[in-house]
């Protein structure tokens, strides 16, 4: 077994930034040499697709990466997609995509792994295979080639993925990647027969979709039936999710890279799952239940990394980390910490991501920003109340402008505003409702400050699967344009406000992935054979290569984007689920047409979306009082001291909850 | 309190460029526990001072940094200074050892003011003998006209005075250059162009051996290798 290290060297001489190619972080687990082979251990090669600077701080790979390489059946090396002038370099001198720790071909693993946290980055999937020097299409791989395999949000709707997949890991990968471990350990021990032994196999464990096993029958545009091949292969295929986080405090030993990357500080996750029911959010769709980790854990794993690292900045990380219930305990322990650690002068900076729109979330910003006062984003995602309700996002303007008045009053200058246009029901009044939230935020912010700046950033809605508006027609990159042209039309001559806005191109060609099937695998590699990697990076984005491809296998934009879908269609993921019930999503759209929001279900009783109940797990919050701020975006009420009806860190081992070994 | 260190740069981390060794000590600083003293003002900035950037690609047996160390923090004779380039070397990536400590009994010259001239091995498989001998010629020129760009500027340079000395080593396959580093420096990719002009500089391996700091022809490295400290092997593997 090889390391091509002595042929990458010479190219290295010759591409930007370089460090991204060499491995050596630190928490990096090098493999022995001898630990490959057919007789050796099951090894994983887990790849991003995109940048080494995006790749590397994604936690969900550096979580799979430890706890692969403690098994003593497998080893983990990473890898990351090449960017194009290495790319280059590789094809023209015939060097194979590598493992950035013992720099060895990514052919000579036995799986290759990909975590996909976007659609635009299919054609990187697609062109890393290809890197790797292993057939693009499932159907020509042999037995000795890697399984592919994807995992990550981007993946619960892999359809457009099945001819480049071999196998989909939907939901949470801290059990799973151990039970395909084993099954892919069985294969290699029988003498790795044939790929369809092992796929038949893999697709009888719990969460995994191996789509070769699925046969799609159209009518026309339609989609009438996925079904399974074989009698032993479920027809539906469910996500995994751990029971409890606290049972997994990865990583233990996060990795610090030796250049610059995009989140260059320790990461804490301090809860999995989101129950505001956000109707466009994905992420909060389909990783529900909420499970807090204890926040012991938390100020641990937290004391521990910066040690380990040497980092001075954290980020606690979830979907909405001021809604963690223990927040300001966590908070005060990590600072008491920094402040007794040697060398640190109790230097540590606190990040909070995906913060709430309350003052009292202002107030916890305050305390963890050690002076500095950069800038401070809020997500009211809708400019008027009404479509609020439509969206379930129940910011009222009174919480907008308490935040905002506290930021610019505690010494913040800069406030950031994100929205969504192109939302379900939107009207040109909502729309300009964004350009007068922003006004009203700079005028505020000219009482405290006359340097008070607000950025609105504007983003085309794309529809995801797993979700209420799953069924919502996108709107046209021209409409998306006019909206963006309004909100600027309406600010331009205001003082302290900015726009900045998402390309409306580049969501169009999100949308014609976001919600395809498997016709969609032809564009693909139409997109990618016309050079069409990095699509998220803008220099590289071109629509027409999209919609020359999508003409050129008969499939149409009106067809896959802009289209509302109907109640009784087969949509190409019905055969998968995130355990949300469809007449949940269904009620859902229409409570959303109907305006009427949903309360929060870590507070509230439930209302029955099919996930706790179908899994057999519960919300799982480290305090059983909600933490004080307002409204919570219920609507409500919700006065500090209040007890509700949740689990406080249930214990129970994930194979209890799941009928399954973990 | 000031401390001068001496370190490597050998092997894989050759391609780490020189801002990103300022956060790679930054951060090994911290987990040593040792209290870096920062900047008075607006943006307080720790006080790690570095010596000449190494070129990207080009690998060290002498890279230096001053780091003024924080001693409202820490009592100076509270830490293991003879403990520290082992616990330092430990916590670094592989190829970068810190080799000397020392904590200079008089305030010191900064690093980028000091040094004169560096010491550097140029090789390639691509190199041979002859081209070595052709190239420890170029000191019997009395002008070496170079057209050289500068922060956009093209401009032609006399670079001979900047060759301090060419030879071959001891093992007949690498040049030994020291290259002044006053002034307009002439950097090691330049002198291969001129030297080895059938070679692609890309393609030229460089390790830097040593710095010079003189004073009235009393030339002197920086930070010497006292003798129980083994140099490091040259070549790392990969």
């Amino acid at each position: 077994m090889s390391s091509v290290w002595a042929r990458i060297e010479p190219l290295l001489a010759r591409v930007q930034k370089p460090a991204r190619y060499i491995g050596c972080e630190d928490g990096a687990i090098t493999p022995r040499h001898d630990e490959f082979g057919p007789a050796g251990p099951v090894a994983w090669l887990l790849a991003y697709p995109d940048t080494y600077e995006i790749g590397l701080p994604n936690q969900g790979l550096q979580i799979l990466y430890e706890i692969l390489n403690e098994r003593d059946d497998a080893v983990a090396e990473r890898t990351y997609a090449p960017w194009r002038d290495l790319d280059h370099l590789m094809r023209v001198n015939d060097v194979p995509l590598f493992s950035v720790e013992s720099h060895r071909p990514a052919a000579e693993f036995d799986l290759l792994a990909f975590n996909l946290s976007a659609e635009l980055v299919f054609t990187n999937l697609v062109n890393m295979i290809d890197l790797a020097g292993c057939p693009i299409h499932g159907a020509d791989r042999a037995p000795g080639d890697p399984l592919v395999v994807i995992g990550g949000h981007a993946a619960f709707n892999p359809e457009p993925l099945a001819d480049f997949v071999d196998a989909v890991v939907l939901g949470e990968g801290e059990e799973v990647v151990s039970e395909i471990t084993e099954v892919v350990a069985a294969w290699k021990a029988e003498g790795r027969t044939d790929r369809e032994t092992v796929l038949r196999h893999l697709s009888q464990v719990p969460g995994v979709y191996v789509p070769s096993m699925y046969e799609v029958r159209y009518d026309g545009p339609r989609i009438v039936a996925v079904e399974a091949r074989y009698p032993d292969v479920p027809a539906t295929v469910d996500k995994r999710t751990v029971a409890d986080l606290g049972d997994w405090p990865y990583p233990k030993r996060p990795l610090a890279p030796l250049t610059e990357v995009v989140h260059d500080r320790l990461s804490v996750e301090v809860f999995r799952g989101c129950t505001r029911g956000c109707r466009f959010c994905q992420a909060g769709m389909i990783t529900r239940p909420v499970r807090e980790r204890p926040a012991e854990q938390v100020r641990t794993m937290v004391r521990e990394g910066l040690r380990r690292t040497g980092y001075n900045e954290v980020s606690l990380t979830s979907l909405s980390t001021a809604d963690f219930s223990d927040i300001e305990p966590v908070v005060h322990g990590i600072l008491e910490d920094s402040a007794s650690a040697p060398g640190s002068c109790g230097n540590t900076t606190i990040n909070l991501p995906s913060l709430r729109v309350d003052a009292f979330t202002v107030g916890l910003a305050d305390e963890v920003n050690n002076g500095r006062r950069s800038g401070l984003t809020f997500a009211p995602e809708a400019g008027s109340w009404r479509l609020r309700t439509v969206i379930n996002k129940l910011i009222t303007e009174d919480d907008l402008y308490g935040a905002v008045d506290s930021a610019f009053s505690q010494g913040w200058t800069r406030v950031k505003l994100y929205f969504l246009i192109g939302l379900p029901t939107e009207t040109d009044a909502d729309t300009l409702g964004i350009a007068e939230l922003a006004t009203r935020c700079a005028e505020i912010g000219r009482r405290h400050t006359g340097r008070a700046s607000v950025t609105v950033s504007v983003g085309g809605f794309v529809p995801k699967p797993h979700t209420p508006f799953q069924w919502f027609g996108q709107n046209t990159a021209a409409e998306l344009q006019r909206k963006i042209d309004l909100i600027r039309g309406a600010t331009h001559k205001v003082k302290g406000v900015h726009v900045k806005w998402h390309d409306p191109e580049a969501s169009v060609a999100e949308g014609i992935v976001s919600r395809g099937d498997r016709r969609l695998g032809r564009v693909i590699e139409r997109v990618w054979r016309d050079g069409g990697t990095f699509q998220e990076w803008g220099e590289h984005f071109d629509l027409r290569r999209w919609t020359s491809a999508l003409e050129a296998e008969g499939l149409s934009l009106e067809q896959y984007v802009y289209r509302h879908r109907t109640v009784d269609e087969v949509l190409p993921w019905a055969h998968l689920t995130a355990g949300l019930h469809q007449d949940f999503l269904w009620d859902d759209w229409q409570a959303a047409l109907a305006e009427s929001g949903v309360e929060d279900c870590r507070w509230t009783p439930c209302y029955d979306c099919g996930v706790c109940t179908g899994y057999g797990i519960e919300h799982v919050v480290a305090s059983p009082v909600p933490p004080a701020g307002g409204s919570q975006g219920t609507g409500q009420d919700l006065e500090r001291g209040g007890e509700v009806p949740v689990t406080l860190l249930a214990r129970r081992t994930a194979s209890e909850a799941l009928g399954v070994g973990a | 309190m000031k401390i001068r260190v001496r370190s490597t740069k050998l092997g894989k981390v050759r391609f780490v460029g020189h801002r990103d060794m300022a956060r790679i000590w930054d951060r090994t600083l911290r987990r040593l526990g040792i209290p870096v003293a920062f900047t008075q003002g607006f943006t307080p900035r720790p006080r790690i001072a570095f010596g000449l950037a190494l070129p990207m690609g080009a690998e060290s047996l002498a890279e230096y940094v001053d780091v003024e160390i924080d001693t409202h923090h820490v009592d100076g004779h509270d830490l293991d200074l003879d403990g520290l380039p082992v616990a330092w070397s430990e916590l670094l990536p592989d190829g970068i050892d810190v080799t000397v400590v020392d904590v200079p009994d008089v305030p010191v010259e900064s690093l980028q003011e000091s040094v004169t001239s560096c010491t550097w091995e140029l090789w390639s498989p691509e190199i041979t003998g002859e081209d070595l001998a052709a190239a420890v010629a170029l000191l019997d020129a009395d002008e070496l006209l170079v057209e050289r760009e500068r922060k956009r500027e093209r401009r032609t340079d006399d670079i001979r005075p900047l060759l301090l000395d060419l030879r071959p080593d001891h093992t007949g396959h690498r040049l030994v250059a020291e290259l002044a580093t006053t002034g307009r420096a002439l950097r090691p990719a330049e002198l291969c162009t001129l030297a080895f002009p059938h070679v692609d500089p890309l393609d030229v391996r460089v390790l830097r051996t040593h710095q010079w700091t003189s004073h009235d022809d009393d030339r002197r490295e920086v930070l010497p290798l006292p003798v129980s400290v083994a140099a490091p092997d040259r070549e790392v593997g990969a």
